[in-house]
């Protein structure tokens, strides 16, 4: 692979990031809750003790899940599918490179312009909290930020394949915005009727969660940050007994892992289909 | 002597559709092939084949090298001209041509002087959405240019262009041809192909059916009168119905009406269109 035209493309995709009005949006509206939510948690200061970083944390963790996987989708998917329908994608394939090297030319592009998104927005939430409530709990944040980036970049494959396998744009968007209604909204009641129709032990309960990569987010990220995923009920407390002190870090693997298999596909038809 | 592109067996089919089938043809270095056809026949799709950017059957070499399997050594020896412009309309002029030099490790002055020959530089910092169809395939053109390749792909690359533009292009093309390049090209104003092919490959349905200079497979090009009707786009669909429901074959190309007319009846389609309220912006006869 030729890395002289990885970061070419790399860069143009940058570019054309900040011309991507969806993301554009998205990123913004992140970085206006992360701030609001950063000086809500420290208007209770005072009131009950408790503020800076671990607070801001728990109150992030939910907007990262609703927003994050939205963005990564709509990046990726817009990211192929937008290029073919228009055609360009066949002006960029009809010069010495390989599919290869344009997907990760693409791709890393995404993600630096989706990571440097998020980090400005915790970046200026963090700056606040810190300004304001004191540097306690920084460790929980900096978690947070750690898997929230991987959120990210895994829900960006998930948006690149979705992207390859599509021909048009419109079909495209549309899987994305299905995908993260199923997994943001749609599989924790899923979940929940199924564990009570099929009556699911703690085990059972815990694999058919990590189906989801977001519930596997919260588990690690609440792991790493409180030290105890109490608050996710059995399948929490059973994935805290079986893999202990692993347990972070083996979602933050598993995270990884989603990562590679939805862009090992998306390569593999990228490849076979080329620019039509 | 080698060929610059030579085509061996090529059989493309989109599922159960055979789009190129069981094609031979070989260019010779710095000569000028067209590939001639109606809508459909598979010209678009063979240059897509010797680009090596669809999967295909056969075997197709560029300058020696097997475009499956050296697919980017192929493609370092071509330039590629679309029939439309292919860059992000909110790109600039610059933008666009520094990308594609970056990509192929060519120094910005390179860009700068291509630019500035094709009379482009002035137009260097205009989005490429604000230019002219004649500008966008002078832009392309100067894309497929930069690395200076022997052999140049040109897909039907005066179809959207108005009549001036087209003129002006023909000239360009003309130049290349002169300068030594390589042309493999699909074009389907006869008068164009007289001008420019030294040797015609017509294809009918995706087969080969004749192959010479143009004045042995002359009988195959002038089979028919085309009169390239420009309608307002919004018109098109109404237009064509119109003219296919009075027994005229008509396809739509880019900004056109093709309308298939046996000798005597050329004013025909004219006349009807203008009967029915619909306005033509531009006509041309397809024969030379």
């Amino acid at each position: 692979m030729d890395l002289h035209i990885v970061r070419t493309i790399l860069r143009h995709e940058l570019r054309e990031a900040q011309r991507n009005r969806w993301f554009v949006l998205c990123a913004a509206v992140f970085g206006v809750l992360a701030l609001a939510l950063s000086y809500l948690g420290l208007s209770g200061l005072g009131t009950f003790g408790v503020a800076g970083f671990g607070r801001t944390a728990a109150s992030l963790l939910h907007l990262v899940m609703v927003i994050v996987p939205l963005m990564g989708l709509l990046m990726g998917a817009l990211s192929v599918a937008g290029e073919r329908e228009q055609g360009t994608l066949l002006t960029l394939l009809a010069q010495p490179v390989t599919p290869a090297e344009v997907l990760a030319g693409k791709f890393a592009g995404s993600a630096v312009a989706l990571a440097g998104s998020l980090l400005v927005g915790f970046g200026a939430s963090g700056a606040v909290v810190a300004r304001y409530g004191g540097m306690s709990h920084a460790g929980s944040y900096a978690v947070l930020v750690i898997f929230t980036l991987l959120l990210g970049l895994m829900h960006l494959a998930l948006g690149f394949c979705i992207s390859v396998v599509t021909r048009r744009t419109s079909t495209a968007l549309g899987l994305a915005l299905g995908c993260w209604l199923a997994m943001v909204f749609l599989s924790d009641l899923g979940l929940m009727g199924t564990a009570m129709v099929l009556k699911l032990g703690p085990a059972e309960l815990l694999w058919a969660s990590l189906a989801n990569p977001i519930q596997a987010f919260k588990l690690g990220a609440l792991r790493a940050m409180h030290g105890t995923v109490d608050a996710l009920g059995p399948s929490g407390r059973y994935a805290a007994d079986v893999l202990g002190t692993h347990l972070a870090p083996l979602m933050a693997a598993w995270l990884a892992a989603w990562i590679l298999v939805p862009m090992g596909v998306a390569l593999r038809v990228f490849t076979r289909r080329g620019a039509v | 002597m080698t060929s610059a592109i030579a085509v061996r067996q090529l059989v493309k089919r989109f599922g159960s559709l055979v789009a190129v089938d069981h094609l031979d043809f070989s260019v010779a270095p710095r000569e000028t092939v067209v590939l001639w056809g109606a809508n459909g026949a598979g010209k678009t799709t063979v240059l897509r084949c010797v680009l090596g950017i669809v999967p295909f059957d056969g075997s197709i070499q560029v300058l020696g090298h097997e475009v499956c399997a050296q697919g980017k050594a192929a493609r370092a020896k071509l330039g590629y001209v679309p029939q439309e412009i292919r860059f992000p309309g909110e790109q600039t002029v610059w933008e666009t041509v520094a990308f594609y030099a970056r990509l192929r490790r060519l120094a910005p002055a390179r860009a700068t002087a291509l630019l500035d020959q094709w009379q482009l530089l002035s137009a260097a910092r205009q989005p490429v959405r604000t230019l002219s169809g004649g500008m966008k395939q002078k832009l392309a053109l100067v894309v497929a240019l930069l690395p200076d390749p022997p052999v140049l792909l040109l897909d039907e690359p005066t179809s959207n262009l108005d009549a001036a533009s087209r003129r002006e292009f023909s000239v360009l093309l003309d130049q290349l041809k002169r300068s030594g390049k390589t042309l493999l090209c699909c074009l389907h104003r006869v008068g164009e192909v007289w001008k420019l092919a030294d040797r015609v490959v017509v294809l009918e349905q995706g087969r080969k059916i004749s192959e010479g200079p143009p004045q042995l497979v002359a009988a195959s090009l002038s089979a028919r009168t085309v009169v390239c009707l420009t309608v307002a786009h919004d018109r098109m669909a109404q237009a064509a119905g119109l003219l296919a429901a009075r027994g005229f074959a008509v396809e739509r190309n880019g900004m056109q009406l093709w309308v298939g007319v046996p000798e005597g009846r050329k004013v025909e389609p004219i006349q009807r269109l203008l009967e029915a309220g619909i306005p033509l912006l531009d006509l041309e006869l397809g024969n030379p």
